[in-house]
């Protein structure tokens, strides 16, 4: 079953195009990845399939509702983990879960409900009462993972999830991330290629707005017939030759 | 439902800044002592309660328009909206999100100017409930001005905007402590085009008893809250579907 079809998907700024007619199907349960340099349109594309952006060109369909036609359906199948850590900072941890679900229509029992699986998920029983401005950088990004989960989205949107953790703090959300892998769609940017290895089924090669190449790692290294994953990443996103 | 757990939200997120709180309310409750004050000294009719407390109570409300446009620029600053904007929260969710906290706020803050009032002496009566129900097309627009100026400005641009010219604006063109119309000329004229001295002019003719003085003073009131209002929505919906949040 397909999650996402993109159809010529294209966003141009004035007389820049950040993302030219892209072409991308990712299946239900699949992890994907979005690679590519500063620039190559990986943030722009989940800004446009996560109904941030509109498209210039192009439509994508999520789960059988149109991004540009059905936006409101497509938000409700949704959920995203932005670059930035996105909490409401005057609100405790649970206010802050809470608050989420009840954006997404749930009833407060359900809400409290959903909180405390989260609570005992992300291992944030100590900082329940904490307001979100006090925790340290590592927390408040669990914390905006944790956000973009308990409305249990059927796709779900990392930009970026591990960017500024330390080693152990990332190696802990790839587990919590690795849990998920097959019961929901997640596209995935990053800019660490072990993770996009590591975690992904798939993975797409961006550069200058354009799909260079998908495929599994292997598949891609067998593709440019690179000996590493890190070769064929740059042989594809900087057209160097390795 | 979905509106109300945003203004939930954003009810706690005003209500938790101390400084806010105490500057909003604080700072005409002073102002109220310290010119009631003055006027036992120095008796002046503009300083007698019964005309000054409608006064405060708008330069007051002029505060709740900081208020609403600090915490919509500031969750326009951060990567909160970015989340809010990819949920199924639609545009009259946003508005009314950031709407409805903020009329509990003004009563409470206007029922506080008040009960301050009662302590300096002003009379008990049916025209102060009345005063207070005249003074809620003020507090709209004070709202609408809030969520006009908070989906336009950054937050920097707010705290110029509402922090200080709008309320040296609701202070100096309302009549609150001196009447324009002494000054005359453009000044005069100036303060009679803007809505601060219209809503002044309610509150002390409801204070009065001059009901019949109330309904074209509140139309003025009422125009600028609806044109503003309409604005304010028409700006937070332009700034939904563009790429600049």
């Amino acid at each position: 079953m397909t999650a996402i079809e993109t159809k010529d998907l294209t966003k141009k700024y004035k007389d820049k195009v950040a993302v030219d007619a892209l072409n991308l199907t990712i299946e239900q349960g699949e992890m994907f990845a979005l690679l590519g340099v500063n620039g190559a349109g990986k943030t722009t594309t989940i800004k446009m399939l996560s109904c941030l952006t509109r498209p210039t060109g192009g439509d994508a369909v999520i789960l059988g509702d149109s991004i540009t036609k059905n936006s409101l359906k497509v938000k409700e199948k949704i959920n995203v983990s932005t670059q930035e850590t996105a909490v409401a900072r005057n609100l405790s941890v649970r206010e802050n879960l809470e608050f989420i679900c009840s954006i997404y229509g749930f009833g407060k029992a359900e809400s409290k409900k959903r909180a405390d699986e989260m609570i005992e998920k992300f291992d944030f029983r100590e900082i329940e009462k904490s307001k979100a401005k006090t925790l340290s950088g590592g927390w408040q990004r669990r914390l905006s993972i944790a956000m973009a989960l308990i409305s249990e989205p059927r796709v779900l949107f990392l930009d970026e999830p591990t960017l500024g953790l330390d080693v152990l703090a990332r190696r802990e959300l790839w587990n919590i991330i690795e849990k998920l892998k097959g019961k929901i769609t997640i596209i995935l940017t990053t800019h660490y290629l072990e993770e996009a290895e590591h975690l992904s089924d798939r993975i797409a090669v961006m550069s200058k707005g354009c799909l260079k190449a998908v495929g599994t790692a292997a598949e891609l290294m067998e593709l440019t017939g690179a000996d590493n994953f890190e070769d064929a990443f740059v042989s594809l996103a900087g057209n160097v030759t390795v | 439902m979905k509106s109300l757990a945003f203004a939930s939200r954003n009810s706690k997120e005003i209500l938790r800044d101390k400084l806010n709180i105490g500057f909003g309310v604080g700072f005409p409750v002073i102002l109220l002592v310290l010119l009631t004050l003055i006027q036992s000294n120095v008796p002046v009719d503009m300083f007698k309660i019964e005309t000054l407390a409608p006064g405060i109570v708008i330069f007051g409300l002029a505060f709740i328009s900081l208020f609403s446009a600090v915490l919509i620029s500031k969750d326009r600053s951060e990567s909160l909206i970015l989340r809010l904007f990819t949920s199924p929260l639609t545009p009259a969710d946003y508005i009314l999100g950031y709407t409805l906290p903020m009329l509990p706020i003004a009563v409470a803050q206007t029922a506080i100017c008040y009960i301050v009032s009662f302590l300096l002496g002003l009379k008990l009566s049916f025209n102060v409930l009345l005063a207070v129900a005249v003074s809620i097309p003020a507090a709209v627009l004070f709202i609408s001005i809030g969520l006009l100026c908070g989906a336009l400005l950054n937050d920097k641009q707010v705290g110029g905007v509402c922090g200080a010219l709008l309320t040296n604006l609701t202070a100096w063109l309302s009549g609150i402590w001196f009447d324009p119309n002494l000054v005359g000329g453009w000044f005069r004229k100036f303060s009679n085009l803007l809505p601060f001295m219209h809503a002044v002019n309610a509150g002390r003719a409801a204070m009065a008893g001059n009901y019949s003085k109330i309904l074209p003073e509140l139309a003025v009131v009422a125009g600028y809250a609806l044109v503003v209002s309409v604005l304010a929505v028409l700006a937070f919906n332009k700034k939904m579907n563009s790429d600049e949040i």
